[in-house]
């Protein structure tokens, strides 16, 4: 029998500054050497229920706390944080906040230099467990150079160190491109193998995670457990859909063409699937299924990039003669992988910085030499965190802003306001403070304020980075509302369901160069580009292929469009 | 990217292998010296030796070329501030007057002011490249163990240099507040009035706050989570170990520091007399 490490009985958690608790009777037990996906929308509970592991609730984050946790056997809020570090690693969302050393050995040694570890010991521990993430030759580097799977390797090396009996991961896939995070999770998988440790990882890329093997899935809604079960249980049960998280795009696939998902099947991973006495109920749902119209119809040009080039620093270019057209009312994702030079190419179009080399032209007037002011007028951008953009305490204020240093008339300004806050669905909120938003809300404030300035076209940075399903599919409803009415919009993006769902051009940038310029089934279907991008395969691809489809690109293409029609209605 | 000023700067070079602990008694020892002499050949033998061991560091001129304009413009401010307050300085101390021109009232120029202005200024000099030094060729994790080693609390070490590598996020984090709000028409330029300039300045500078502060939690959490301030005393990945190099340094530094201090006291006046 297996011995439970760790054991939550009838456990109550009710932050300080908050009226109802955020865990209410949770009941779970975690055995050594498993290894648990917790999956939630936000606002569930399930970082709350990762802090209680790792100990900053209570001590960090102080509130009441009712019931029991046991981990080790010794009850938590009995120890110090300290003392629970020693048994639980946590690896958190953003590796950069969370580096504290300069160079990789200083930052992996920090838990042994804390515990007064002599210099000669310490830096034969760190060359171990540098061996283990793969880093041993990357030792003096600084952090700043490495890439985002890099990043992560130290990060896990860095708790890794201290010999923990359990693993925490808190969203480990939120910063990363779609290769890199399949590396990650390949990476847990093998440091799970070689060290036994178990392992719990917070996340609610389904999809993605499952990738790995995964011994167990939790499901948190309302700060209950709804949910403890195997994936193959999990993916045949109505819970996903219910709790509002994403399941695996293979499997609603197989939904939406009337096939009965059992847990017998195996349906965690679409190799393991048994599909064969579907088959044939998956081709004639393709056959049914009506191709897409080819709607793709060209309006008149509004931004035009001529061989532009940009660089941070001398010899290398980051942007390097890049061109692209963007027709009026189109919706488009740009990808690639983590330092690509996405963002610079937005900072680019708006003006934050100025190219080198090469035009830039909206409605065919060159605006290369204008001024960011002059730009944002047509050009609006909206940052991937709304704390760098909000400066007002009220949400009219922060809307308004804009107009009023424009010098607009007061009535103009407030029937400007009023209309973008009703398109963004802030209306009734219009008289409160910033501060009571939810993260998602923000985010919309934030777009609602570049709204107000009527820009021909939208740009925005990651907009759905770290948003469960239900606000990513608000933000990007709302999205595709505003591209209806006429806004042209450019969307950079890590997260390949958004570029197929929504979007249907792709421009696809590796080492500063168009390396692809197609729709996103196409792209997401061409193995050279997804290598060379960092990009993932879609498993709807691998299903079509599975099922013997002979144009596997068609069945992702008539899948979206089906897609799409049922969200539709669903509306 | 952003300017990063004082930062450290990667060399290959004998000042940089030295250990932090080193150059920091060092650089102490050599700003008393400068600090208490007025004897312009110490002065002089103590500048000609900080330009030898800047040429020896290896870091450019240009690494440093803003930062010391800087000082140079703060440097002629101070000259130009003494004259005003106290133009016979050089004749009281120097007990003769060697008037060169007049201009008006007690204004006059004097050999012997401009002699004590020189060696005013050739304390700067002194000082200058040593401090410069110091900053420019200590990695700031080294430089945190170094202050702990000297005394200093490891928490205060720790909270000083994660301030110090701080600065290039912020700045970062500053430059895009900035750019998002000049799109909304904020303006920071020029073009702009100054009270208004100032105005606008707000609008950047909460949203700085804000995201500075969300930084700050993660960290702290981060650094809680592994252990940070668990015991009264830490050890450093990063230390160097103390070589011969150091010691000789060191023991060179102090029989500078002594001999310096000798030929200034001596003859009980710290000022050297060429006047006489």
């Amino acid at each position: 029998m297996k011995k439970p490490i760790i054991q939550f009985n009838q456990f109550t958690f009710k932050y300080r500054s908050q009226v109802e608790p955020t865990l209410k009777n949770i009941n779970l037990s975690v055995y050594e050497g498993e290894k648990i996906l917790i999956v939630g929308p936000s606002g569930s509970g399930k970082s709350t229920l990762a802090h209680c592991i790792n100990g900053l609730v209570p001590f960090s984050y102080k509130g009441e706390l009712e019931g029991s946790l046991r981990i080790k056997e010794q009850e938590t809020k009995e120890l110090d944080i300290f003392t629970v570090s020693k048994v639980v690693g946590t690896v958190l969302q953003d590796p950069d906040g969370q580096f504290i050393g300069l160079s990789v050995g200083e930052d992996i040694a920090f838990a042994l230099e804390n515990d007064g570890v002599l210099q000669p010991d310490m830096t034969k521990q760190v060359m171990d467990v540098s061996r283990l993430v793969d880093m041993e030759s990357k030792l003096d580097a600084s952090l700043h150079e490495l890439s985002g799977g890099q990043k992560q390797k130290v990060s896990l090396a860095g708790v890794m160190v201290d010999h923990v009996d359990i693993l925490l991961f808190d969203e480990p896939l939120a910063n990363l491109d779609p290769a890199t995070g399949k590396h990650a999770i390949s990476l847990i998988d093998q440091i799970k193998k070689e060290t036994n440790t178990t392992v719990l990882i917070i996340e609610h890329r389904l999809e993605d995670v499952l990738h790995g093997t995964v011994d167990r899935v939790i499901v948190m809604d309302e700060g209950q457990i709804v949910s403890d079960s195997t994936p193959d249980d999990l993916l045949a049960s109505p819970v996903l859909e219910s709790a509002h998280i994403r399941e695996p795009l293979y499997i609603k696939a197989m939904k939406y063409a009337g096939c009965k998902v059992t847990p017998a099947m195996q349906p965690a991973h679409l190799n393991t699937l048994q599909i064969d006495s579907w088959r044939k109920h998956l081709v004639q749902w393709f056959e049914a299924v009506k191709q897409p119209e080819d709607d793709t119809k060209k309006d008149a040009v509004v931004l035009e990039l001529d061989q532009i080039s940009f660089r941070y620093e001398k010899g290398k270019n980051t942007i390097d003669q890049l061109s692209f057209l963007v027709s009026k009312g189109e919706m488009i994702s740009i990808v690639g992988k983590n330092g690509a030079g996405k963002s610079t190419l937005s900072k680019l179009i708006c003006g934050f910085e100025k190219v080198h080399c090469g035009t830039i032209r909206l409605h065919g007037k060159d605006i290369t030499g204008d001024s960011i002011r002059q730009r944002a007028e047509r050009i609006g951008m909206v940052m991937q965190n709304p704390n760098h953009m909000i400066s007002k305490h009220m949400i009219y204020d922060e809307v308004a802003l804009g107009l009023v240093k424009r010098g607009f008339k007061q009535e103009e300004i407030k029937s400007r306001v009023d209309t973008t806050l009703r398109i963004c669905g802030l209306y009734p909120y219009r008289n409160w403070p910033i501060s009571a938003l939810s993260f998602g809300q923000k985010k919309r404030v934030t777009i609602a304020s570049v709204l107000a300035l009527n820009p021909d076209i939208l740009i925005l940075d990651e907009p759905t980075a770290g948003q469960d399903l239900r606000h990513y599919t608000e933000i990007m409803d709302f999205l595709l509302e505003l591209n209806r009415q006429g806004v042209t919009i450019l969307l950079i993006t890590h997260d390949m369901h958004l570029m197929l769902e929504y979007t249907p051009r792709a421009i696809v940038i590796a080492d500063g160069k168009i390396i692809a310029d197609k729709s996103a089934v196409e792209v997401l279907t061409d193995q050279t580009v997804i290598q060379s991008a960092n990009l993932k395969e879609t498993s709807l691809f691998g299903l079509a292929k599975r099922i013997g489809i002979e144009q596997p690109a068609q069945f992702v293409t008539r899948f979206i469009t089906h897609d799409r029609e049922v969200r539709k209605t669903w509306q | 990217m952003a300017v990063e000023m004082l930062s450290y700067i990667e060399r290959e070079s004998p000042v940089h292998r030295l250990s932090g602990v080193t150059k920091l008694v060092i650089f102490m020892m050599w700003s008393t010296a400068a600090m208490l002499t007025y004897d312009t050949r110490v002065l002089l033998f103590l500048f000609a030796a900080s330009i030898a061991i800047f040429i020896v560091s290896k870091v450019k001129l240009r690494d440093i070329a803003f930062v010391l304009i800087f000082i140079l413009i703060f440097l002629l401010l101070n000259n130009i501030a003494i004259y005003i307050f106290s133009p016979q300085e050089g004749v009281n101390i120097y007990g003769t007057s060697h008037v060169l021109f007049d201009i008006a009232g007690r204004y006059n120029v004097t050999i012997e002011q401009l002699f004590y202005q020189f060696n005013i200024t050739l304390k700067y000099f002194v000082v200058i490249p040593a401090a410069l030094l110091f900053i420019v060729t200590t990695h700031p994790s080294e430089f945190a163990a170094s202050l702990n080693r000297m005394g200093v609390n490891y928490k205060i070490a720790y909270s000083v240099s994660l301030a110090l590598r701080y600065i290039p996020d912020i700045q970062r984090d500053f430059r895009m507040i900035a750019q998002s709000q000049q799109a909304r028409g904020i303006d920071l330029s020029r073009n702009e009035k100054l009270v208004k300039r100032v105005k606008n300045a707000a609008a950047i500078i909460m949203p700085l706050i804000f995201s500075s502060l969300e930084r700050i939690e993660t960290i702290s959490n981060a650094m809680e989570l592994r252990g940070f301030g668990k015991k009264k005393k830490r050890t450093w990945y990063s230390t160097k170990a103390f070589r011969h190099a150091d010691y000789l340094t060191l023991f060179i530094g102090l029989a500078i520091l002594v001999v310096s201090l000798y030929i200034t006291f001596h003859d009980g006046d710290r000022f050297y007399n060429p006047f006489c």
